[in-house]
């Protein structure tokens, strides 16, 4: 992965960047001993490290606008950090970057049930949003599977999704309103408690920018009651075809579940080995979970198996209890896990349109072949969004690479097929270079105006999203 | 003059690219908000028909100057609908002609059902559109989940086509429900009104639509909230609710076809002022900012929709923009004037930082000033 060469001009001003950082953040908050920066050396994408010439630490949004404003005065890059789960690098600094960790921005400010909405600051973890009005029976919606750990912070700059965004959406159809501190520090209100931000919808647009845009510090947040209960059933097929047909046709009956997810063999042998969540052995499997009163529940539930039957299921298993939810849950929750017990692997996740799910399964099936790594499955099969898991030994020299061919061309058939590069981890440096082949050449130039805009200067999360080749200009212009 | 009417997108990117006169751009000119544009008419609605549908994968794309009711024929075809349900703006507005798609997008437009299942951008998957240096651009594509590179889809829907002229939409659609219920309270002040709007709201019994009419169909004040699905889940959802609801009055459940198809309409289309004289305005607010906001602005009639969220005002013909600016000024929110007197401004004035934000992309986009000039600009607005 190529980087653009730090600028020694910076490096060599990291003494007077640093006493100027002092100047308005407490010591504790400025990280600049190389033994100490190296903890923000990478993120989730821990094959590509790089410790930052310091990071800070800021609690309020004052704090955050000094930070960039001498950045932005000293022309120092900087790099916005959440949790640092982003399995697409979004976080991964440069030589001559500051890492600005939003960690210490975490209150809830404001919570009101009334209209629904829970205001926070932005290092706050996905979870403890849901944690913070849990009690009175509401949550948050969208749940990325690193939720215990991720930051709003984070969840906003990769507009993240999770295994409920079928019924709920994504994080930009949560978000209702930010307070967000441009490169220069300049602090902006978007939207608010209201639905519908007024003029341009600058709040859609910074939603999934992946921290290039500015720092969001605050956010207000669409919370929702909690349903009365949730319960999955469980159908197995003896081949992928027929549980895509089968996922097609449960969308297309007018049953919204709230997730519809799939694992393949590999997958579903993987989880077995390590979870034992008494899986059947087939071919491709299910998981679809509906939501609503116990009566609502066996409804839909029943309406669900009567189109399964359609498909001659190999399995057919409907949860009755709390307890065989959570066993039909455990493999598929397990499956990164089990992954990672037998290999290092690469997760990716293109979306492709549900119609061409068995398709693409067959390409990806010949391709494991031809590179000669295995492949697992997992995925949200209800919007498309695939999450292939290829297995590879990262002591092995080579393998990486092959891994990344391997990954890249997946990525290419789930663009060919009419589907993209990312649905919820994002661009970051991992899907940089295959950008010009979701978009042409113009369609990237409107995109870099949007930052041009933005961040005249180019400061803000460097050598990210856009491959580095087209953003030459914009980079070079800006210096 | 007669319209520009191309019959392709290229033949539009030509039109941009050689043109050095502003355009005004329209789909079916059925939606006149904002001030009026100096320029060349130029409409999308010859850049019509739907090129993929495919129900299984809740997807649709068309050609953005295809009629509304065209797409909506279509999904009817295969039990499925636009559920961010988009106004007729035509009996509000006087106009004639035909909502195109590309127009309901350009100007967000989202119904009732806004409140549970997002507004029109959140159903906009991708778009393909020609910028102002007549180049065609597209962002986006037609897959549920794509966070593949900066969200220009979002920055389209709304931009009033200032940004660029869509000339093709991809978009979600949903399953129609098999049975409507509708619940209704008569007489009851807006400040209760609210209040059981959002406490149903509040609940776990999935209401998508949440009204307050001042002047119901009979005169009286009307309160209904909608509910959808299976017959049985109706039922049991109307039951709970009714008893959640007690406090504020006594709900009676209307689940005939016909008559929740007229409720749910009327709010949509904002019927109660259809016909009227008065200034029309539109303000999103927090709900339960909502009555107090209405009660302190003279003269002014109200249809709450979206648990009070949005605010469809009725107001004396000439009252100064003003007096809506300052009261709004109080609660936070955003007022757009949608029919009569012009002189407080049409769109929200913004931030001063914001408006640069915007400013610095309308330059971008359209660096001649060519796509419809003046309209969404705080400038012009306040030249008027």
């Amino acid at each position: 992965m190529e980087m653009p060469a730090p600028n020694p001009d910076i490096l060599s001003k990291k003494a007077e960047l640093v006493t100027r950082l002092l100047d308005i953040l407490p010591a504790d908050a400025v990280i600049s001993d190389p033994a100490e920066t190296r903890a923000y050396e990478c993120d989730a994408l821990t094959a590509y490290k790089c410790p930052p010439l310091a990071a800070v630490l800021p609690s309020t949004t004052q704090e955050v606008s000094d930070v960039l404003r001498i950045c932005h005065e000293m022309g120092v890059p900087v790099v916005p950090r959440g949790s640092g789960t982003s399995l697409a690098g979004g976080a991964l600094p440069t030589e001559d970057s500051v890492i600005l960790g939003v960690a210490r921005l975490n209150d809830v400010i404001e919570t009101d049930y009334d209209n629904r909405f829970i205001r926070v600051q932005t290092g706050r973890t996905n979870l403890s949003v849901t944690g913070a009005v849990e009690e009175d029976g509401y949550f948050y919606a969208p749940d990325p599977s690193s939720q215990l750990a991720c930051a709003i912070a984070g969840n906003i700059a990769m507009n993240s999704g999770g295994a409920h965004c079928l019924k709920y959406g994504v994080t930009t159809n949560n978000l209702l309103g930010v307070t967000m501190v441009l490169m220069d520090g300049t602090v902006i209100e978007l939207g608010g408690a209201h639905l519908d931000a007024e003029g341009y919808d600058l709040l859609g647009l910074i939603c999934g920018s992946e921290g290039q845009l500015g720092v969001v510090t605050e956010a207000t947040l669409r919370i929702l009651h909690k349903p009365e209960g949730a319960r999955p059933v469980l159908i197995g097929f003896d081949s992928n075809e027929v549980a895509g047909a089968c996922v097609s046709d449960i969308i297309k009956a007018g049953v919204l579940p709230v997730a519809i997810e799939f694992m393949d063999r590999p997958c579903i042998r993987a989880t077995e080995d390590f979870a034992k969540a008494g899986y059947p052995d087939c071919e491709a499997l299910l998981i679809v979970e509906v939501e609503g009163s116990e009566a609502e529940i066996d409804e839909q539930l029943e309406t669900i198996m009567s189109i399964a039957r359609t498909h001659d299921p190999v399995e057919l298993r409907q949860s009755g209890s709390a307890e065989e939810s959570a066993k039909i849950w455990l493999g598929r929750k397990s499956a990164f896990g089990a992954m990672g017990n037998i290999n290092d692997y690469m997760c990716l996740d293109g979306t492709i349109p549900v119609s061409q799910l068995p398709y693409v399964l067959k390409r990806i099936g010949e391709m494991s072949k031809e590179f000669g790594l295995d492949v697992a499955n997992v995925f949200h099969a209800g919007d498309g969004n695939m999450h292939p898991l290829i297995l590879f030994d990262a002591n092995k020299p080579g393998d990486l690479e092959t891994c990344e061919a391997f990954g890249a061309k997946i990525l290419k058939l789930c663009v060919e097929v009419g589907g993209c590069l990312t649905g919820e981890h994002g661009v970051g440096i991992e899907k940089r270079d295959l950008m010009a082949h979701q978009y042409g050449e113009k369609d990237l130039a409107m995109q870099m105006a949007v930052k041009d805009v933005f961040d005249p200067k180019w400061l803000l999360n460097p050598a990210k999203v856009f491959p580095l080749a087209a953003s030459d200009a914009h980079r070079i212009a800006a210096e | 003059m007669k319209d520009l009417r191309p019959e392709t997108e290229a033949e539009l990117a030509a039109i941009v690219r050689d043109t050095s006169e502003p355009l005004r751009i329209r789909g079916g000119g059925t939606r006149p908000i904002g001030v009026p544009v100096n320029g060349a008419p130029l409409t999308t609605a010859g850049l019509s028909g739907i090129d993929l549908y495919e129900p299984g994968a809740l997807t649709l794309v068309a050609k953005a100057g295809t009629p509304v009711a065209e797409v909506e024929t279509a999904l009817a075809a295969e039990g499925q609908r636009l559920a961010f349900e988009p106004m007729d703006p035509r009996g509000l507005l006087g106009t004639e002609g035909e909502p195109t798609i590309g127009g309901v997008f350009a100007a967000n437009v989202s119904g009732p059902r806004r409140i549970q299942c997002g507004a029109a951008r959140d159903f906009l998957l991708g778009v393909r559109f020609v910028d102002g240096r007549g180049e065609v651009i597209r962002n986006g594509g037609r897959v549920m989940k794509n966070v593949t590179g900066y969200d220009l889809v979002k920055l389209m829907a709304g931009s009033y086509g200032t940004l660029g002229i869509l000339t093709e939409v991809a978009l979600k659609v949903l399953p129609k429900t098999q049975v409507t219920g509708s619940l209704a309270c008569d007489g009851l002040g807006d400040e209760t009104a609210i209040a059981a709007l959002c406490r149903a709201l509040g609940s776990p019994f999935e209401v998508t639509g949440a009204a307050h009419s001042q002047a119901g169909p009979e005169g009286a004040a009307r309160t209904v909230i909608r509910i959808e699905g299976t017959e049985a889940s109706v039922a049991y959802r109307a039951a709970e609710l009714q008893k959640v609801l007690a406090a504020y009055g006594e709900f009676t459940i209307d689940t005939d076809p016909d008559s929740t198809k007229a409720t749910w309409r009327a709010i949509r289309d904002v019927q109660p002022f259809h016909g009227t004289d008065g200034d029309i305005w539109r303000l999103s607010v927090k709900p339960t900012d909502a009555p107090g906001l209405v009660a302190r602005i003279d003269g002014a009639e109200a249809l709450y929709d979206w648990g009070g969220g949005l605010i469809w005002l009725c107001v004396p013909k000439g009252t100064a923009g003003q007096d809506i600016r300052t009261a709004i000024a109080k609660t936070g929110g955003h007022a757009t004037l949608i029919r009569g007197t012009r002189g407080g401004g049409v769109f929200q004035p913004l931030a001063p930082p914001v408006a640069a934000l915007q400013e610095g992309l309308r330059k971008r986009f359209d660096p001649k000033g060519l796509l419809n000039p003046g309209l969404m600009a705080q400038a012009r607005e306040a030249a008027e």
